[in-house]
């Protein structure tokens, strides 16, 4: 098991990687879509195959097949980096490490989070993950579904030209 | 783990993707012969007895011919594509129930590789991630109408995919789970979940012959506007991996869909005839994979029946027709259950 996790973080971590760091940016979704799918993985290590299975049907399947399929509408084959200003390139570092520290106190407090409810082995799986949705988070999960339709009409009404 | 069982997977597994293959190679021969007769033709008969050696023939022929990699395509992806589209097609064998237990020495042996709790999502997530492998391929072809062909296989795969997973969610409101072993074992005598979502079942065929790429829904491959389609520019055996892949497709989609909707390796009055288990375990796969062989007699069916649908046409189906639909039909369901499981 340890074995699997740590072989899959390494995937991860590369192909992370590799997304920033590759020139094309055919090959950057490509390897977003390995990343994605080694986190699908842990996702299974942790025994919570429903989550797993719909990170792979949500992300790989649909929303990275969009990202491939405008990238190659515009075929943006050769890498177009503009050079930007220094200024600019100085706040991108700023705020980006601002970012991770951010991201870093919130790891940290995970640790807090993990003592006060320990790892339980069914809590991934379809019927758990419904019943803590519709029982406990019902009126969030209401809220973010209404929010997701305001999204659609917009990007709709975006569409039309003479709405 | 104990060894029996891990010795009696790793072995089932071997079995089923050679039955997978085997069915897929003559899948190609049953083809060409169902379109003879549709046509009035002979269809292959110079290879071996009534042609049968005729898939062989293909097999050697694609393996012999010259393999051309373009020069201005994208070597590593050119190669990643076909292996995708295969790789996929084979991974959904894995959650299919074959059959029911066998008993052998006292111990029981399911006839099924993988009993996931979330056996149909895993389908569903294998069939999105199918798409990669024809997308990819005409992509990295750097040729024009391979890329057409691509992009048109990406936004029908998608635009499908919703309307099949909308009727799927009225499957699981009927049946109150995701496993496949389960659905099949509630479907036993005649209670098929044809009956009870007639609608579902109609979207989702559709869907899966959208899914398949197969006519009439065939347009990423479409001659006429395209050459070849996606692979246009393959050759030798990676363009037989794109083709041998839409025909396993076709042979996994057939089973789920008699999973799904015809009871799986249920055979109506098999318990009254008394036989022991271990035989009506067998007949039923037996008679499993007659359901399956009808189902894609049916794609064939359609294939040489019905002319291609235009590319507008195509897209009107799946956002007008059929997703409204496949809400419609969740609506019913939901309505249905709400007020029986009230009284």
């Amino acid at each position: 098991m340890i074995f699997l996790f740590y072989m899959l973080s390494a995937i991860m971590i590369i192909s992370a990687l590799l997304v920033v760091f590759s020139k094309n940016p055919v090959n950057s979704v490509i390897y977003l879509i390995v990343c994605f799918l080694a986190m699908a993985g842990h996702y299974i290590l942790l025994n919570a195959q429903f989550l797993a299975v719909v990170h792979i049907i949500v992300y790989t399947g649909a929303i990275m097949v969009l990202f491939l399929f405008v990238i190659m509408l515009l075929n943006l084959n050769k890498a177009i980096i503009p050079q930007k200003s220094r200024v600019t390139r100085i706040s991108a570092v700023i705020t980006g490490g601002i970012f991770f520290l951010v991201l870093l106190a919130a790891t940290r407090q995970t640790f807090e989070i993990h003592a006060r409810y320990p790892f339980r082995g069914d809590i991934g799986l379809v019927s758990e993950v419904g019943n803590t949705l519709f029982h406990e988070f019902l009126l969030p999960f209401e809220m973010s579904s209404v929010l997701f339709i305001s999204a659609m009409v917009g990007a709709i009404m975006f569409g039309k030209k003479d709405a | 783990m104990d060894w029996t069982i891990l010795i009696y997977k790793t072995i089932f597994l071997f079995i089923i993707l050679f039955v997978t293959l085997l069915v897929a190679m003559y899948s190609t021969y049953g083809e060409r012969k169902v379109a003879a007769f549709m046509q009035d033709r002979r269809g292959p008969n110079r290879a071996g007895p009534f042609g049968l050696f005729q898939p062989l023939a293909d097999g050697v022929k694609m393996f012999m011919k010259e393999e051309i990699i373009p020069l201005t395509a994208n070597k590593k992806l050119f190669i990643l594509g076909p292996s995708i589209a295969m790789t996929t097609a084979l991974l959904t064998g894995v959650v299919i129930p074959w059959g029911a237990t066998l008993k052998i020495g006292g111990r029981e042996f399911s006839m099924q590789i993988a009993d996931l709790n979330i056996g149909i999502l895993y389908v569903f997530a294998m069939v999105s991630i199918g798409v990669y492998g024809i997308m990819i391929g005409g992509w990295a072809s750097n040729n024009k109408y391979a890329l057409y062909g691509a992009i048109r296989a990406a936004s029908q795969m998608i635009s499908y995919e919703l309307a099949m997973g909308m009727s799927i969610v009225a499957l699981i409101l009927t049946t109150g789970s995701l496993s496949l072993h389960e659905i099949v074992e509630q479907q036993q005598g005649m209670h098929w979940n044809i009956f009870y979502q007639p609608l579902g079942f109609l979207i989702f065929l559709t869907c899966a012959f959208a899914e398949t790429n197969r006519a009439p829904f065939d347009l990423p491959e479409c001659e006429t506007e395209l050459i070849g389609g996606y692979h246009t520019e393959y050759s030798s055996m990676k363009l037989g991996f794109y083709l041998f892949a839409e025909y396993i497709n076709m042979f996994v989609s057939s089973a789920v869909i008699a999973t799904l909707y015809f009871g799986g390796y249920n055979m109506p009055f098999i318990d009254q005839l008394g036989l022991s288990p271990n035989t009506v375990t067998l007949l039923g796969t037996a008679f499993f994979f007659l359901k399956i062989f009808g189902m894609i007699f049916l794609f064939m069916w359609i294939r040489w029946t019905l002319p291609r649908f235009r590319y507008d046409q195509l897209m009107n189906l799946g956002w007008k027709g059929l997703i409204p639909l496949a809400i419609f039909n969740i609506f019913v369901t939901g309505v249905y259950y709400f007020f029986t499981e009230l009284t």
